[in-house]
């Protein structure tokens, strides 16, 4: 009885939070990755292990603020301008039926167009600096907000739209009253995508040439052979990106305490 | 009772959906404090029937007449309630009933207090400040057809508006809503495909067929008023019951 008991009990744990389960995993992972390097199975300058990362890590802290700060500052920028811009279009999309049908299968195809071979274009046109990097951020945020946007407004309730119609309600009332709100559930699903690959975008506009950031300093330490401080230095992105994930998600779970129910 | 102030004038209304004959020359009359039911079956063209009295839909021939005017594709004369709840869930319960206000341009402020002493008729007081999701089935139809009175306090459309409840909550919303009808003075034209739902709750009932839809029968409920559910075991309750189903 008692045994059945705790079964039920992880049963529990295991449907509650979804948590244990892919922590546990990549603890087994990384003690299998250390293990291989610790009995030298692979060399330590091709792979270095867990431990070395996080030693170099704390080591390079201070020394890669000021990349982090860039990073973010461009990541940041990138990501706004794509909000704003995304906003616009998919309203003008939605309300102006032929600039839908013009401009859709025009974004699908930008999407097949690979960011990494335009990068070094921008470089040529705008020169070292911020601005290609941020160019590149929006590039890549824009798609996801602009078509999460777009799927929202159109997946609005008829009968609601109906309804603020039979009571006399104008466009724009309509538009304010049901279409945006009940489109920004989806549009934050968009929101959390693009904002993971904002870091991403950054990363790859600064691996191209620059004067700081963290792709730059991923460069350097990859001619150097220096790869704990690559490793170390995909740590800092992956918490950069995840960091900026969460915010999103607060912010839905603050300002939209409807969804909070499912 | 009969001979009083007629409100709503649904005259020779057809309408047909691309070749489709929904509505097959309808007219119905609704007069003031008159509770009528339209009864048909699924599908027959009641909602277009309510879509085209709202405004929202034009008609092919036929008028809809209010206090004597034209309101014939006129949108905003008449409160209007889905089957469905429609609530907005993104708003807070004060917030949705209150919506009518926001559309004719109040602000908030001003909108709240406009509504706030009708969470007692309506059975809501204390559920105000919560979202609709936070509400029971029967609560958020009670929130629908409480926004639905805000906009237009005379005329009433209810499209079903029980018909996702339960038996029991069912039954207690058809009580509990000809105890508000008593207190609100408005006139409603219930759709329904209950046979005694219809019965309890109306003064005359009108019995559509099959698509297309055409008037088959008015049918008159000389029932006394205030109803209990007592009355839904009486004899007159049963023969008229039987007589519906007999035409249906
Ligand atoms: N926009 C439309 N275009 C074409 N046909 C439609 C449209 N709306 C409704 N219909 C058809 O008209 C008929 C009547 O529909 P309606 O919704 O008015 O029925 P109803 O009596 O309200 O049915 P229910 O009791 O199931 O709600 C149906 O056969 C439906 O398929
Ligand atoms: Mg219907």
């Amino acid at each position: 009885m008692r045994k059945f008991i705790s079964t039920e009990k992880i049963k529990e744990l295991i449907n509650k939070d979804t948590k244990i389960i892919p922590t546990i995993f990549i603890l087994i992972l990384l003690v299998f990755w250390q293990f291989v390097v610790d009995i030298g199975l692979i060399e330590r300058y091709i792979l270095p292990s867990p431990k070395n990362i996080i030693l170099t890590l704390i080591k390079i802290l201070p020394e890669i603020k000021i990349h982090v700060v860039a990073t973010l500052q461009e990541a940041i920028s990138g990501f706004s301008i794509a909000i704003i811009l995304s906003i616009i279009l998919a309203v003008l999309m939605d309300s102006i039926k032929i600039i839908k049908k013009a401009i859709y299968p025009l974004l699908i195809i930008s999407q097949t167009v690979p960011i990494i071979a335009l990068a070094p274009l921008f470089m040529m046109w705008f020169g070292l600096g911020k601005l290609p990097k941020i160019i590149v951020v929006v590039l890549v945020c824009f798609f996801p907000i602009v078509i999460s946007l777009l799927d929202g407004l159109e997946s609005v309730d008829k009968d609601m739209l109906n309804l603020i119609k039979s009571m006399g309600g104008s466009k724009f009332q309509i538009f304010k009253i049901v279409k945006f709100p009940s489109s920004i559930v989806s549009f934050f699903s968009g929101l959390r995508i693009a904002a993971t690959y904002s870091i991403m975008g950054a990363v790859i506009g600064e691996w191209l040439g620059g004067k700081e950031g963290l792709g730059l300093y991923m460069l350097r330490a990859k001619h150097a052979f220096k790869l704990d401080k690559v490793f170390a230095v995909i740590i800092v992105i992956v918490i950069l990106s995840m960091t900026l994930f969460k915010i999103i998600s607060l912010m839905q779970y603050l300002f939209m305490p409807w969804t909070r129910e499912s | 009772m009969n001979s009083c102030h007629n409100k709503l004038k649904v005259k020779n209304i057809t309408k047909y959906y691309q070749d489709i004959l929904v509505i097959d020359d309808i007219s119905i009359d609704l007069n003031q404090n008159e509770f009528v039911s339209i009864l048909g079956p699924s599908g027959s063209g009641k909602s277009t029937l309510f879509n085209i009295i709202a405004g929202l839909i034009k008609p092919d021939k036929g008028k809809v007449i209010i206090e004597g005017r034209d309101y014939t594709k006129v949108t905003g004369r008449v409160s209007y309630m889905y089957q469905k709840d429609l609530l907005l869930p993104w708003k807070k319960i004060i917030d949705n009933v209150a919506l009518p206000y926001y559309i004719k341009g109040k602000d908030k402020k001003e909108a709240r207090e406009l509504v706030k002493d009708y969470f007692d008729i309506f059975g809501l007081k204390g559920f105000e400040y919560k979202y609709p999701f936070q509400l029971s089935g029967g609560m958020r139809q009670r929130a629908a057809l409480m926004r639905t009175y805000m906009f237009s306090k005379d005329i009433i459309l209810l499209d079903e508006p029980f018909g996702g409840l339960d038996a029991i909550t069912k039954s207690k919303m058809q009580y509990w809503l000809l105890g508000v009808l008593e207190k609100l003075k408005a006139s409603v034209l219930f759709i329904t495909h209950d046979i005694e739902e219809a019965i309890f709750l109306s003064d005359r009932i009108y019995i559509l067929s099959d698509r297309p839809a055409k008037v088959k029968e008015k049918v008159y409920i000389d029932l006394p008023k205030p109803r209990n559910k007592d009355i839904t075991t009486s004899d007159e309750f049963n023969n008229i019951k039987r007589h519906i189903l007999s035409i249906l």
